[in-house]
């Protein structure tokens, strides 16, 4: 039996190799009623990629908005088990990825999160808050369920350790723009740059860059150092503000011009 | 039976058994490591070492007293020795791991210090060691705790401290730490995690517990000549994150003394918690059957944590301590019982200590006739008022 969903791996590498740069956005599971059509239609605007966000009750890499997001979810008793309900009847074509902390895996059992995870057709997941050297059982245990654990590269990671995360990490490496938490900036950290060129020296993977991207220009600047930007924080402001899914698409259409 | 188990150095991944370790995002391993780097070697220096005991001395006024309580000894038929924390300067254990963090974060060059606090006492402290050191100080507390801790936050603004209120999640202690790991990320460069307890992600709870393991050093000589050479019986302490309580055991692990960690009934992490990973540790934490945290509940601030250090997860677990919990009526009653038979009003904290011994020599537990060393984590001051406006209410 082949899993629902799509890889996310040779799906980004083919974008790449078409020319296209990577547009990876995010919605948190379960913030409203109608959250799939969100998914939905930020794939239908040129997402390459949508990252699906599990609340959890202490997210420490997160800034106020996605916190906000988060909390508010979880006010509305949304758990890992329903957002994996709603998004199995997702309609999209690209790769979904989870973004989560730990605990919640762990609580589940990292066999048990990554089947429901692969059976809802999210192929790809995030966890925040581990390192490397607490990640490798659930990086292999994820992988027997064709689960791609992105691991996540620091501007302060040393060479050693980005060699090692862009060796372990599987659909994408995730470059941290800045040393901080999510969340919209004015501008652009100059670490952006330099670790996206780090990351590039060392990696055939895909390099997509996220925290902070706010505009277009941001997100067309970073992904010119890299493959590609992820954009978060600035599309929950907008969710959590009441826009609707037509309006959020044409932001994320902003973004898709923007980065080419 | 004397135990061989020992508190000892967790080696480079910070593990106590199957807790522990070092679950923080790949931005913090850096800093982590440059703290374990420079503890580590800290702590073999004898300059170093000799710097702090000045401080521990002359600053904070160690060695504190061991204090036979004898009316208090009277009316619960059992004879309790009370290790007085409370006589430091600041008014709890906390100064002892503080003066440490101080001296380490000067040892790395850094020049800003960050706190969570949740009853203030840490935070009073922190900001006292960076007064004293000539370093920038941001304390984080909870909304809630700011609200029933006035006093402190003023104290903290007094020593030139700046006080962060948080407003996200429960607004108490465990979303004060979510905010300073958060300041943390962002500023690691110049600035250091002065974490108040046994907890959070390698090295700390092994850090914290070092710093702390005067309490129990000094505790087990003190008894050592009290009681002509033997030790105690029981050896009991309040456990919040459990850093009174790491350092008191950490002195008596290897004697014959049971050792009882006392937590809030409402933050029972070792009686209701499942192993979980929250604050860069694996632990005992309260949560629910998905995995989210659990909001703790007590009239004490400080020990309103829904987790535990993970070295007493460990010893919960291997059977060398014991942890049981105290209801905020119990608690009320141990501190004024403290307060008319000995003088001595205590925090709430360690007034839960008392309300299990309290509980324990009336159901024969600790049999009549037993030696009990208690620490007094610290005194009742910054309670004053919450104490006032529950025995009003006649809520207890
Ligand atoms: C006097 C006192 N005792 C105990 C605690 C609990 O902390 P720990 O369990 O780390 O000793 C606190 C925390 O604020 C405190 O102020």
């Amino acid at each position: 039996m082949t899993s629902p969903g799509v890889a996310v791996e040779p799906h980004l590498r083919c974008a790449r190799e078409a020319g296209r740069k990577i547009l990876v956005t995010y919605m948190t599971g379960g913030l409203v009623a109608d959250w799939v059509r969100y998914v939905e239609a930020m794939a239908d605007a040129g997402a390459d990629a949508v990252e699906i966000g599990i609340p959890f009750s202490d997210p420490v890499m997160d800034g106020p908005t996605i916190q906000e997001a988060s909390g508010a979810a979880l006010a509305r008793g949304v758990t890992p088990a329903s957002i994996l309900d709603d998004v199995a009847r997702a309609q999209v074509e690209v790769p979904l990825v989870a973004m989560t902390y730990y605990n919640l895996v762990a609580r589940a059992g990292h066999v048990r999160f990554a089947r429901q995870l692969a059976a809802s057709g999210v192929r790809g997941a995030i966890v925040a808050d581990i390192p490397l050297e607490e990640s490798a059982g659930w990086e292999a245990d994820a992988g027997e369920s064709g689960v791609e654990t992105v691991l996540l590269a620091a501007p302060v990671s040393s060479d050693d350790r980005l060699a090692e995360i862009c060796r372990r990490s599987h659909g994408f490496v995730y470059g941290v723009n800045v040393m901080g938490v999510t969340g919209e900036r004015a501008r652009l950290s100059t670490s952006a740059e330099i670790l996206a060129k780090r990351l590039k020296a060392v990696t055939d993977l895909p390099v997509v860059m996220g925290f902070g991207v706010s505009t277009p220009e941001q997100a067309a600047t970073v992904a010119a150092y890299a493959d590609g930007a992820v954009v978060a924080s600035a599309l929950m402001r907008m969710v959590l503000a009441g826009a609707g899914p037509a309006e959020v698409a044409d932001t994320v259409k902003a973004f898709r011009a923007a980065i080419g | 039976m004397s135990s061989d188990l020992k508190m000892a150095d967790p080696g480079p991944t910070g593990r106590f058994g199957e807790f522990g370790g070092m679950y923080v995002p790949e931005s913090l391993v850096p800093a982590c490591a440059e703290v374990e780097r420079f503890f580590r070697s800290a702590w073999q220096d004898p300059a170093f070492r000799g710097r702090l005991d000045a401080l521990l001395a002359d600053y904070a006024g160690r060695p504190t007293p061991l204090t036979r309580a004898e009316r208090l000894s009277e009316a619960l038929g059992v004879d309790v020795f009370l290790k007085r924390e409370d006589l430091t300067h600041t008014g709890s254990h906390k100064i002892n791991n503080v003066l440490g963090q101080g001296l380490l974060t000067l040892a790395m060059g850094k020049k800003r210090m960050v706190a969570e606090t949740g009853a203030g006492q840490h935070g009073v402290a922190t900001a006292t060691a960076a007064a004293l050191f000539g370093l920038e100080c941001v304390v984080y507390m909870g909304e809630v705790d700011t609200e029933r801790q006035a006093l402190n936050v003023f104290r903290m603004k007094l020593l030139g401290a700046r006080v962060e209120p948080v407003r996200s999640g429960s607004r108490t202690l465990k979303d004060a730490v979510n905010e300073a790991m958060r300041d943390w990320v962002a500023t690691v460069e110049d600035t250091h995690y002065c974490l108040g307890s046994v907890m959070g992600p390698h090295p700390y709870p092994w850090m914290v517990r070092e710093f702390q393991s005067v309490i129990g050093n000094e505790a087990r000589e003190q008894c050592r000549k009290v009681l002509g050479g033997a030790d105690p019986d029981f050896v009991v302490a309040c456990v919040g994150g459990g850093s009174n309580a790491a350092g008191t055991f950490a002195g008596f692990v290897s004697t014959r003394a049971r050792l009882v960690g006392v937590e809030a009934a409402g933050g029972a992490a070792v009686g209701r918690g499942i192993p979980g990973v929250l604050h860069g540790m694996r632990s005992y934490l309260l949560q629910d059957e998905w995995g989210q945290i659990l909001e703790a509940e007590s009239i004490s601030a400080g020990l309103d944590y829904p987790g535990i250090g993970p070295e007493h997860a460990w010893l919960a677990d291997a059977g060398r301590a014991e942890y049981h919990s105290a209801s905020d009526a119990e608690v009320l009653d141990a501190l004024k019982l403290l307060a008319r038979t000995e003088g001595i009003i205590p925090a709430l904290e360690p007034a839960h200590a008392l309300a299990w011994l309290v509980r324990a020599t009336r159901d024969g537990i600790v049999p009549a006739g037993s030696t009990v060393m208690m620490t007094l984590s610290g005194r009742g001051d910054k309670d004053a008022e919450t104490v006032m406006g529950l025995l009003q209410e006649g809520s207890v």
